[in-house]
């Protein structure tokens, strides 16, 4: 499903080498968890999948089915279907939550060539998953993420990763900032998510967020590569050992 | 304040040359006074400097431009809704497609009309724009004063089922006009008053609105798409004990637009809401100057305009808040913002405040930016295209401005009207 191969990315701005080969496969129906340490470059792996400005590929490929994803534009990834859940969703005032989801979910229908969905199918539709979410109608008709407490943040990502229904999700540290319960909660609705057609990409620095979304392969990432991968029982390592003995192994 | 070193009687002979000064009729002292004033203030140039941002000189010179009449497909204002229309035509009242000027609670009558002896209109003509001469001088106000052909004396005595609509059509591309609006809300009166349509080539106007106690006065305007307009309109407001007074405009196209609102706040516990948004593309240049003078206690005013500019078009806020001795427990807040759209696009902004009470709070801000860069992605990695997410963002910055207008259908036709220049002016 996802494939990228031996990916290096650097800062436009600047002459940093960020990632330097990356090589990772992710299959439907599995997800795969990366960990590692601060600056290993994990955020900028989802960043660079996701479309956004500022980085620049200097060498690799990466793919989502046959869709060459470093070719086209965020909202064609989008809607070729790539989701990002960000590590710092972002505050808009002045848009509705409820309009931007409506807007971005036709967008994607649209670009996909599918019919649009009505306002009351659309009410239907998000009202139930908002319920699952404990996303109460309040949070839903203010503007996007303004206001909005560390944890209704995250749960608003999921929602809208609900509501568009993705075949390949990324989780940026989607379990910083939360406290336990809001832990439970937000990986109930991913677990919700899991299908066989579905893959995902978990990017976390703990296990505990594996304690409940159980991934099928751990990857650990360093200094801009895939360094180690393993089953669930490597992110119980770094747990017990940190990151020290297996970059030691490595180096 | 600033010294005028010279009149520009020559510019302001000019002008006047050709108009006529109605002699007879109850405004005709009030008209040769305004007269009197303008010569004495002599016509706006560009040393001036409440003209500092924006060159008055089309709106001085002796002949209007010329400017092509564009096709009005936008509809009035609360179209198809329950409102009394009165319809201007190149600047005359047109009785034919205008409803009967009768409404509860209103009276309603024209400029025009000199047979009619008006005594409410007589003691209001021109004694609010006179007072709105004073720190700064606004001789275009007086111009209008003098020479206003036409225009609407509006009376309320009541609360009225629904709003007085006026409407302006363009037949002519030359036509110059000069349009002047005596209001007066009686106490506990209210009133919705709607502006809209293309009015001339050139525009100038005066709305005095005497809002008596407990009186509320909501006014919501439309500039619109007459792209080589120009125009230089004053709304002279006072505000007595416990009114409230609110007013919106939008606007869009239009070469030159010079909006000014004149407020004073002369009774306790008065509220005054001024917004604006507008939206300009290329050879636009577009003015707000607002000036709200506090002089009683625990009045509240607000001013909020939004500008969305690109393609070289200009934005400029001239923005003051005077608190006078004694007028304590004064809210004042103003903003002023401008969302550039591409590089070649400016704001001028000149934000004041002149405070002499000591119990008061008085906030103002002023900025100017681009789209936020992260907004964008965030939208667009949920496959909402670059264009559209600009629009969204565009309306999300407008919306603090919309925000003011208090009728939910009218904030609808507004929110659209925006909408639709966007789909219209693609980047």
């Amino acid at each position: 499903m996802l494939k990228i191969n031996n990916l290096h990315v650097q800062l436009e701005e600047e002459d940093k080498q960020i990632l330097k080969g990356v090589n990772l496969e992710v299959e439907p129906g599995k997800v795969h968890a990366i960990m590692g340490p601060n600056g290993s470059g994990k955020s900028t792996l989802s960043y660079v999948l996701a479309g956004r400005p500022g980085y620049e590929v200097t060498e690799g490929t990466a793919h989502l089915g046959d869709v060459d994803l470093l070719d086209i534009e965020p909202e064609e990834r989008a809607a070729a279907g790539l989701f990002l859940a960000f590590q710092y969703p972002v505050e808009i005032p002045g848009v509705g939550n409820m309009t931007f989801l409506r807007t971005a979910v036709n967008a994607q229908r649209k670009a996909r060539g599918e019919e649009e969905m009505s306002a009351a199918e659309f009410l239907k539709v998000i009202r139930e998953k908002a319920k699952t979410l404990k996303i109460d109608a309040d949070m839903l008709k203010r503007p996007v993420n303004v206001g909005f407490s560390g944890g209704e943040k995250k749960r608003n990502e999921i929602l809208q990763m609900a509501m568009l229904e993705p075949k390949m999700c990324i989780l940026d540290e989607t379990d910083s900032g939360l406290d336990v319960d809001a832990m439970k909660l937000v990986s109930e609705g991913v677990n919700a998510l899991r299908d066989e057609g579905r893959g995902f990409l978990v990017i976390t620095h703990y296990q505990r967020l594996l304690d409940h979304i159980k991934p099928d392969v751990v990857h650990i990432m360093a200094d801009g590569r895939i360094i180690k991968t393993g089953g669930p029982e490597l992110a119980l390592e770094v747990e017990n050992n940190g990151y020290a003995d297996i970059l030691s192994e490595v180096v | 304040m600033a010294v005028k070193k010279q009149i520009n009687t020559a510019e302001t002979e000019a002008r006047i040359d050709t108009l006529t000064l109605p002699q007879a009729g109850w405004s005709a002292a009030s008209r040769a006074d305004a007269q009197a004033r303008l010569r004495a203030m002599g016509m706006p140039g560009r040393r001036d400097e409440y003209w500092k941002f924006t060159r008055p000189d089309a709106l001085v010179q002796a002949t209007a431009a010329t400017a092509e009449v564009v096709n009005n497909d936008e509809a009035p204002l609360m179209d198809g809704q329950p409102c009394l229309r009165a319809v201007f035509v190149d600047g005359v009242f047109d009785a034919d497609a205008s409803d009967d000027l009768a409404l509860e609670g209103v009276e309603i009558s024209r400029l025009a009309d000199t047979s009619a002896d008006i005594h409410w209109a007589q003691s209001l003509h021109g004694t609010l724009e006179t007072a709105g001469q004073t720190p700064v001088a606004r001789p275009l106000a007086a111009l209008v004063t003098a020479y206003a052909t036409d225009g609407l004396l509006i009376r309320v005595t009541g609360n009225p089922s629904k709003p007085v609509n006026v409407i302006y059509n363009r037949t002519s591309d030359n036509a110059d006009v000069m349009l002047h609006h005596v209001i007066k809300l009686e106490q506990g009166a209210s009133l919705t008053l709607l502006e809209s349509g293309p009015a001339a080539a050139r525009l100038g106007t005066v709305m005095e609105v005497d809002v008596a106690d407990t009186a509320a006065f909501h006014h919501v305007r439309t500039q619109g798409r007459d792209h080589q307009r120009v125009a230089a309109t004053h709304v002279f407001a006072r505000l007595g004990t416990e009114s409230t007074f609110k007013s919106f405009t939008l606007t869009a196209n239009g070469k030159l637009t010079r909006n000014e609102c004149v407020l004073e706040l002369t009774g306790d516990d008065a509220v005054a809401h001024v917004a604006g948004a507008c939206v300009g593309d290329g050879d636009f240049h577009h003015d707000d100057t607002v000036f709200v003078t506090h002089d009683a206690v625990n009045c509240e005013s607000r001013q909020v305009f939004k500008k969305v500019l690109r393609n070289g078009a200009t934005g400029v806020f001239q923005g003051k808040i005077l608190v006078k001795a004694g007028a304590q427990k004064t809210d004042g807040y103003q903003i002023s913002q401008s969302l550039l759209l591409d590089g070649d696009s400016q704001f001028l902004a000149k934000p004041e405040l002149e405070i002499y009470a000591d119990d008061v709070a008085c906030s103002h801000g002023s900025t100017s930016g681009a789209i936020d860069e992260e907004a964008l992605f965030y939208l667009r990695s949920r496959g909402v295209p670059e264009e559209a997410a600009t629009n969204l963002l565009t309306l999300a910055f407008l919306a603090e401005a919309v925000q003011e207008i208090e009728n939910e259908d009218l904030r609808a036709d507004i929110e659209t009207r925006m909408s639709g220049w966007l789909e219209r002016h693609r980047s």
